[in-house]
C-alpha cells in the first residue's frame, strides 16, 4: 500500500518515483539510439576502398604529337601537348559528370549528354556545364613519363616542359 | 521533464498527420486500448486483450518470444553484413575477412549474426518442445503446430544456406556433403542436386543460389510464416495456458 502511494506522492524534489523511471527509462534510450547512430556511420563508412588510385600514369611524352588532345577514356582525363608545353585536362563535363570528347573537325571538346562546348584550354564556349572544365596537377616522373593527379585540380594554369 | 512531455506527445497525438495515421484517438478508456491494438496493421495479428496467466514466465518461458527476437536481430545484422559481401566466388572470402578485420564494428555483426543464429536453431528447438510436451498442439491449435514445423523447416534451412557464403573448407565442404545427402532422394535425388546448386559441382552458382535463398526467398517465407502463426494464436484462443483441472491444482 505504502509502494502504492509512493508512486503519486510526490517527494521533496517534485518528482514522483514513477517519473523518476520514466526519465531513466528515456535516458537510456538516448543513450543508446546516439550510440546506435555512431556505430552505424562507423559501420556504413569503408576503411578501404577498391578504387583505382586518383594519380595516374599518362606515359612517355613522345606518345603525343605536336598540337594534339589526347582523350584517356579509362581515366577521364585529356593530356594536350599544346605549343607552350603539356597539361591535363578532367575530361568529365562540369555539368552532370558525361565522359566529353574531342572534335578534331571543330577543335573543341563536346559532352554528348546535354550539349556543352569547351575549347581546348577547357574553358566553356556553351552549354548548360557550369564551369571550364579544370585543369590537373601534370609532373614528369623520374622515369621521364607524364604523371597526372586527378584529384588535385590547379587554381593556377601550369604546363610541363619536355 | 515527463509532465512537458506528456504534453508535447499529447500534443503530436492531437494534430492532423498523427490522426490521419492513428486513428484510434486520443483517451485512455477500454475501447481506446483496444482500438490501438485493433487498427494496426502489425499489432492486429495479436489478440487485443490477453489472459493475465498467459502472460507468466512459467506458462511458455517466452521461448516462442525469444526465438523471434533473434529473427529480428538476424534481419537487421543481415542486411548490414549485405552492404560489404558480394556473393562470388574469389570475393566472398575476402568480403568475409574484411568484415572480421577492415570494416568497423564488422566482427561484431557478424559474430552477433552467428551466435543469433545458433541461438535460434536452439531456441525453436526448446520451443517445439515447450509445446509438444505441455500439449499445446492439440485441437484447435493443430494447424499453427504445422505451420511451426515449417517455420522449423525454415530455421534450418537459413541455417544450412548461409554456412555456405563465407567460401572457406568447412563451408564448401559441409555443402558438398548436404547436396550429396539431397541427392540420396530416390528417382529425382540428381536432379534436385542439379537444381539445388545450378551445376554438377559446388561453383559460383551454387554461391549465387544459396546467396539469393538466404537473404530473398527464405527470409520472405519466414517472415509471411510468421505472420501467420502469431495471427493464429489470436484466431486459436489464445496462447495455450493449461487445462483448467490442472491450473487449479497449482
Amino acid at each position: 500500500m505504502n509502494d502504492e502511494n509512493n508512486e503519486t506522492n510526490e517527494t521533496k524534489d517534485g518528482v514522483t518515483r514513477r517519473q523518476f523511471f520514466v526519465r531513466v527509462g528515456l535516458g537510456s534510450v538516448a543513450v543508446a539510439a546516439a550510440g546506435t547512430s555512431v556505430f552505424a556511420y562507423q559501420f556504413l563508412s569503408p576503411n578501404v576502398l577498391y578504387e583505382p588510385s586518383p594519380i595516374v600514369n599518362a606515359g612517355k611524352p613522345d606518345r603525343y604529337p605536336p598540337e594534339s588532345v589526347t582523350l584517356d577514356p579509362e581515366s577521364g582525363i585529356f593530356v594536350v601537348n599544346g605549343p607552350q608545353g603539356f597539361y591535363a585536362l578532367q575530361a568529365t563535363c562540369t555539368h552532370l559528370g558525361c565522359l566529353t570528347a574531342w572534335k578534331p573537325e571543330l577543335g573543341i571538346i563536346a559532352c554528348p549528354c546535354h550539349g556543352s562546348k569547351f575549347g581546348r584550354d577547357g574553358t566553356k564556349i556553351a552549354g548548360p556545364a557550369p564551369k571550364p572544365l579544370p585543369w590537373l596537377r601534370m609532373w614528369l616522373s623520374d622515369d621521364g613519363d607524364l604523371m597526372v593527379d586527378r584529384a588535385a585540380e590547379l587554381s593556377s594554369r601550369q604546363m610541363v616542359k619536355v | 521533464m515527463a509532465k512537458t512531455l506528456d504534453h508535447y506527445i499529447d500534443t503530436l497525438r492531437g494534430t492532423r498527420v498523427w490522426r490521419s495515421v492513428f486513428r484510434g484517438g486520443q483517451g485512455a478508456s477500454r475501447l481506446h486500448n483496444v482500438l490501438a491494438i485493433q487498427q494496426n496493421i502489425f499489432l492486429h495479428l495479436f489478440s487485443a486483450k490477453t489472459r493475465r496467466r498467459s502472460l507468466d514466465l512459467g506458462v511458455t518461458w517466452y521461448l516462442g518470444t525469444l526465438t523471434f527476437g533473434c529473427f529480428a536481430i538476424l534481419f537487421i545484422t543481415g542486411i548490414l553484413l549485405m552492404l560489404y559481401y558480394h556473393p562470388s566466388v574469389p570475393q566472398a572470402y575476402a568480403d568475409m575477412k574484411d568484415l572480421q578485420f577492415v570494416v568497423s564494428s564488422g566482427v561484431f555483426l557478424r559474430n552477433l549474426h552467428r551466435w543469433s543464429a545458433h541461438a535460434m536453431v536452439f531456441l525453436v528447438f526448446a520451443h517445439m518442445f515447450r509445446v509438444f510436451y505441455r500439449g499445446a498442439y492439440r485441437p484447435p491449435r493443430e494447424f499453427n503446430w504445422v505451420i511451426g514445423v515449417l517455420l522449423l523447416l525454415m530455421t534450418l534451412l537459413l541455417s544450412y544456406t548461409g554456412y555456405l557464403l563465407p567460401w572457406d573448407q568447412l563451408s564448401y565442404w559441409a555443402v558438398t556433403v548436404g547436396s550429396n545427402i539431397a541427392s540420396a532422394v530416390p528417382v529425382f535425388g540428381a536432379k534436385i542436386r542439379f537444381l539445388m546448386l545450378g551445376g554438377h559441382v559446388v561453383n559460383a552458382n551454387a554461391l549465387l543460389r544459396f546467396y539469393v535463398l538466404h537473404c530473398m526467398i527464405l527470409p520472405l517465407a519466414a517472415i509471411v510464416l510468421i505472420a501467420i502463426h502469431f495471427w493464429r494464436i489470436r484466431k486459436d484462443g489464445g496462447l495455450y495456458t493449461g487445462e483448467p483441472a490442472a491450473r487449479r491444482e497449482t
